[in-house]
């Protein structure tokens, strides 16, 4: 009946694992608690979880990617406190089954359910704005990745208190991953919590194409769009073409593992380079689904906040194409020790230096974007200047990396996770957290506090350097990645700073919790009334904050690259002289549903409780057709109430001024 | 270069005079109607462009699945471990049959989106069903081709060669099956609803996805079929 | 109404104007029976041949034949059954399946490069005939 599903799944007997369910489930009673003792259920199905706005669902992908933050950090923290401990005689804390759970968890999370969210969040939160669409192009479909995606990141955790995670690292080599060597669930839940997540993360992407493509205000070119656009353009590109090799590929190694099939086993013929192989296919152009939004972030801020023009649009603009098209051709320098030949390997180290010249291009642009320009020095730009000094350290040492011959040395070591942390922390979550100073008002009303995001940002960039300089020393000294245990005297004050270094992140975050606690509680000050507290130059900036569901209640007609800066310029008004009725998609819950019932499905997967697996399926299936046969998706914003919301907004922006 | 357009549309909206609720509006009235539109018209206008595009998207996605799924078969095609080969499996004048199978499905496809132009509900789902059953023939034969490896010792847990063949053909199955249900689904909805507007989008979508699986059959019997028994 | 729809349709993002005339309304074109009679008949010959060739054991060069009346079929699926052209509204359609079929030839010529490189390197002696 419940398959291999057992009390003993339990893991009772582990006083850490037990101590962190026991906070996840208090959490989750106490936030289901305060909903209901406030009587929020209705107002949270009819306004969050049934919602296809943009906005609200950008709001929670921000939310998700917060949570998964601290429980990745969690993990990372483990770890260093770990290896800080664990030499020579001292085995320390953590068990070794345990700690290869962390770091596989750290890992995945972090790419998946963090980094992933964070930068889908942010696009849906501004692109449609910066287009001045109304909303994406397919409004139901967006709220189904959004919730996939939440359904992917409960399975990571709920592997947590129910069975235990994957012990075989971030992308599950085999063939340590086969059903020989894995034999328990951890795999299982680590392919079918990506796999429903990745389904989201594609739809994503076909809706922001598309969106992007057909949705633009009139008069916008496609050398008019904001490099944010173009960026998130690239990225969904790229998730469209990479994200169904990874599905490919976890697909085949669940075959595998399911129905007794040799893609990549020992035996009977299979071949496990061949997995190394596809994964990595995906896994390099997601390094740049990664970092692409956040080179957008950066430009579009720098560019505000230098009250100039970005410098070299143009070359933004083709550095981006070139940066996405090359990151297809460069994923063997992931594994140049498998024993290709020298042809393989010279070809793909080349193609990865070539990576570097758009990359530089792009942080010339930014540094003559400041150059004679009023920089105004808030936080945004602070993330932004830390950004482009860590970002290019980080770049160098992959450099250095792409040479095989040094990358044969330097193979799975901490010089390697220094290197990979260093663009992904200083590139991506430094990207995310500007990205989210730059536009919370934008989407939530009201600004962040500066002082606490500023001591945020000091101990983030400090943290980084004092947690990661000494691994690219361990590194070059011989330490290996994902050690539980070592014995070298030589390696422990290092192991120590670095845990000294995420003390100190840690202390960043725990402000920027203070600051969002802050924030929220001086709101009424904070307020942004005029829509545009930056001096904005993109068309987000020319709606109230938050905007209204139907975004415009004209949709302006763009003359030049900075929209909005060349309206303000000739004085353009916004206001509709004639107010319309606006035609707006209505809420759905069918998205909310169907996810659900596949996450349903996926953990009836993992446990093989196959009648409760086909059930999950058929019954996201009865909902699509049941929501395929709905004609009323739709609805008119009537012209009085846009008028009415467009006169209190004209009010409110009077009386700040 | 797009200010012929947007003179247009200022000239196509300014023949529909508004009123104003006060001076200040009546005063923005005076202004040449162009820094801002209505949107509707084109939101309107181009939701099926918008679908067909996102759908042309996802069929790329679903190529590049493919593509997987053939980069896998073409690297252990030769990992037979001591098991049955290409050659010795492969029945090429059944595998001729099913294509011919899928190859008129296709046409008759294609008929029903003509049918569908001219507004002809009956002509529309006769071809659809023509269709259907092709593809119903097709899946069955496929099935059938499978039971019978099955049987034969040369199952998908065999060698890696099988396994990845397996997995080729009968994702190319699985996405015809599915094409079939929606076939279905298509079929109960236009003698629901008629042509409305969405229906008729997702007539055309359906038409590509099947097209596309065309596509992708060829690559299946020209890699698998044929070259494995050259 | 419909002189506004045709002035704003016709501002197509990239801002040009495009003729539509024998274009349905929502921009997808159906082609006619023609052209799916054409393509049918093409894509049937394509198909034969090479049955033909392998099923008669045809002289050496096949696997290259084979190729060749595959690519050649594909391309008849595309123009004459999903009716990809180069006409304007087409474009971006064009532009996704042209970047599509760089990536499937990175991927297929990329993974067997890099496999076939492997096993000459690492394990010539397991080497079960050529790569294909």
């Amino acid at each position: 009946m419940l398959g291999k599903l057992t009390l003993s799944a339990i893991p009772y007997q582990n006083p850490i694992v037990m101590g962190a369910v026991a906070f996840m489930v208090l959490a989750v009673i106490a936030v289901l608690g305060a909903i209901t003792v406030f009587g929020k259920w209705k107002y949270l199905w009819k306004e969050w979880l049934t919602s296809v706005d943009h906005k609200k669902i950008g709001a929670m992908y921000l939310i998700l990617a917060g949570v998964m933050l601290l429980r990745g950090f969690a993990d990372a923290v483990m770890m260093r406190a770990q290896q800080a401990m664990a030499y020579g005689p001292h085995s320390g804390y953590l068990p070794p089954e345990h700690f290869d759970q962390v770091f596989s968890a750290h890992g995945t999370i972090m790419i998946f359910f963090m980094a992933m969210p964070f930068m889908i969040g942010l696009m849906n939160c501004v692109l449609p704005l910066q287009i001045g669409a109304r909303d994406v192009a397919f409004p139901f479909l967006n709220s189904l990745s959004l919730w996939l995606t939440v359904v992917g990141a409960m399975l990571v955790n709920i592997s947590l208190a129910v069975g235990n995670f994957a012990r075989t690292g971030w992308l599950a080599y085999p063939p340590l991953s086969e059903l020989h060597f894995s034999p328990g669930v951890g795999v299982d839940y680590y392919i079918w919590a990506l796999q429903i997540s990745g389904l989201g993360t594609t739809l994503t992407g076909v809706n922001f194409i598309a969106t992007i493509l057909k949705m633009r205000a009139p008069g916008m070119t496609l050398m008019r769009m904001p490099v944010f656009t173009w960026t998130a353009l690239c990225t969904n590109i790229l998730i469209v073409a990479a994200f169904p090799v990874l599905t490919v590929s976890l697909a085949l190694l669940t075959l595998d593992r399911y129905l007794g099939m040799h893609f990549f086993t020992n035996d009977l013929g299979g071949d496990p380079m061949m997995y190394i192989n596809l994964i990595w296919i995906w896994g390099h152009p997601e390094v740049y689904i990664l970092v692409l939004p956040a080179f957008g972030i950066f430009s579009e801020i720098i560019a505000t906040f230098s009250g100039k023009r970005l410098f070299g649009y143009t070359s933004m603009v083709f550095a981006t194409m070139a940066i996405a098209l090359l990151s297809f051709v460069v994923w063997l320098h992931h594994f140049f020790t498998m024993g290709s030949g020298a042809d393989v390997n010279a070809f793909f180290g080349i193609t990865t230096m070539v990576i570097a010249v758009p990359t530089g291009v792009k942080i010339f642009n930014w540094l003559f974007t400041m150059y004679r320009g009023r920089v105004r020095f808030e936080s945004p730009v602070l993330w932004t200047i830390g950004f482009m000094i860590t970002f290019v350290i980080g770049g160098m040492s992959g450099v250095l990396l792409a040479v095989p011959p040094a990358d044969f040395v330097l193979h799975n070591s901490l010089f390697l996770v220094a290197h990979f942390h260093n663009v992904i922390i200083g590139g991506v979550v430094f990207g995310a957290m500007a990205g989210l100073t730059y536009w919370f008002p934008k989407v939530f009303g009201f600004r962040l506090n500066e002082t606490l995001g500023k001591a945020a940002f000091w101990c983030w960039l400090i943290g980084f350097y004092v947690a990661f300089m000494p691994l690219y020393v361990l590194g070059l000294m011989g330490a290996t990645r994902r050690m539980d245990h070592y014995d070298n005297p030589a390696w422990q004050p290092l192991f120590v700073v670095a845990a000294i270094g995420a003390a100190i992140i840690f202390c960043g975050i725990l402000l920027q919790l203070a600051q969002v606690v802050v924030s929220l509680a001086q709101r009424e000050r904070a307020r942004d009334l005029t829509g545009d507290p930056w001096g904005g130059r993109t068309l987000e900036w020319a709606t109230s904050s938050p905007p209204p569901a139907y975004n415009f209640a004209r949709v302006p007609v763009v003359r030049d690259r900075d929209a909005f800066w060349d309206m303000k310029q000739r004085g353009v008004d916004m206001k509709a002289p004639v107010y319309r009725p606006i035609h707006m998609p209505r809420n759905t819950g069918t998205g909310f549903v169907m996810a659900m019932v596949l996450g349903l499905a996926g953990f009836a997967m993992i446990w093989h409780i196959w009648w409760l697996a086909i059930g999950g399926v058929a019954a996201a299936g009865a909902a699509l057709i049941r929501y395929a046969f709905d004609d009323d998706r739709d609805y008119y914003v009537e012209a009085e109430e846009v008028r009415r919301t467009e006169i209190l907004r004209g009010r409110a922006q009077l009386r700040s001024v | 270069m797009s200010t012929g357009p947007i003179t247009a549309r200022g000239g196509a909206l300014a023949f529909k005079p508004g009123y104003a609720d006060n001076a200040a509006d009546a005063l923005r009235d005076l202004r040449p109607a162009s820094e801002t539109t209505d949107f509707e018209l084109e939101h309107h206008h181009d939701a099926a462009g918008t679908a067909q595009l996102g759908f042309w998207v996802y069929l790329m996605s679903d190529c590049l699945l493919f593509a997987g799924l053939f980069a896998t078969y073409s690297v252990l095609h030769v990992r037979t471990a001591g098991g049955p080969t290409p050659q010795s499996l492969f029945d090429l004048p059944y595998v001729l049959a099913e294509t011919v199978f899928l190859l008129v499905s296709s046409f008759t496809c294609g008929l029903a989106t003509l049918a569908m132009g001219r507004r002809s509900r009956r002509a529309t789902l006769g071809w659809l069903a023509v269709t259907f059953a092709l593809g119903i023939a097709f899946v069955g034969m496929e099935v059938h081709e499978f039971a019978h490896m099955v049987a034969d010792n040369a199952g998908p847990d065999r060698s890696a060669f099988l396994s990845s063949f397996f997995t080729l053909v009968a994702t190319h199955g699985l996405h015809v099956t599915c094409g079939l249900v929606w076939m279905a689904i298509m079929m109960v909805l236009v003698v629901k609803k008629g042509f409305t507007p969405s229906t008729e989008s997702r007539l055309n979508c359906l038409s590509l996805f099947w097209h596309f699986l065309d596509i992708i059959w060829v690559g299946v019997f020209s890699l698998v079929y044929l070259f494995g028994v050259s | 109404m419909s002189v506004a729809n045709e002035a704003i349709v016709g501002h197509a993002p990239h801002g040009a104007i495009h003729g539509r005339a024998h274009v349905s309304a929502h921009g997808a074109a159906h082609g006619s029976r023609k052209s799916y009679i054409v393509g049918f008949l093409l894509a049937i010959a394509l198909t034969l041949v090479p049955f033909g060739l392998v099923m008669t054991h045809a002289p050496v060069g096949t696997p290259l034949l084979i190729a060749v009346f595959a690519l050649a079929q594909i391309m008849v699926h595309i123009v004459y059954f999903l009716h990809v052209d180069r006409s304007a509204e087409q474009r971006w359609n064009l532009t996704a399946l042209l970047f599509t079929a760089i990536v499937v030839c990175i991927i297929l010529g990329g993974s067997l490069w890099i496999m076939h490189n492997l096993y000459v390197n690492m394990m010539p002696g397991m080497m079960p005939g050529s790569m294909g």
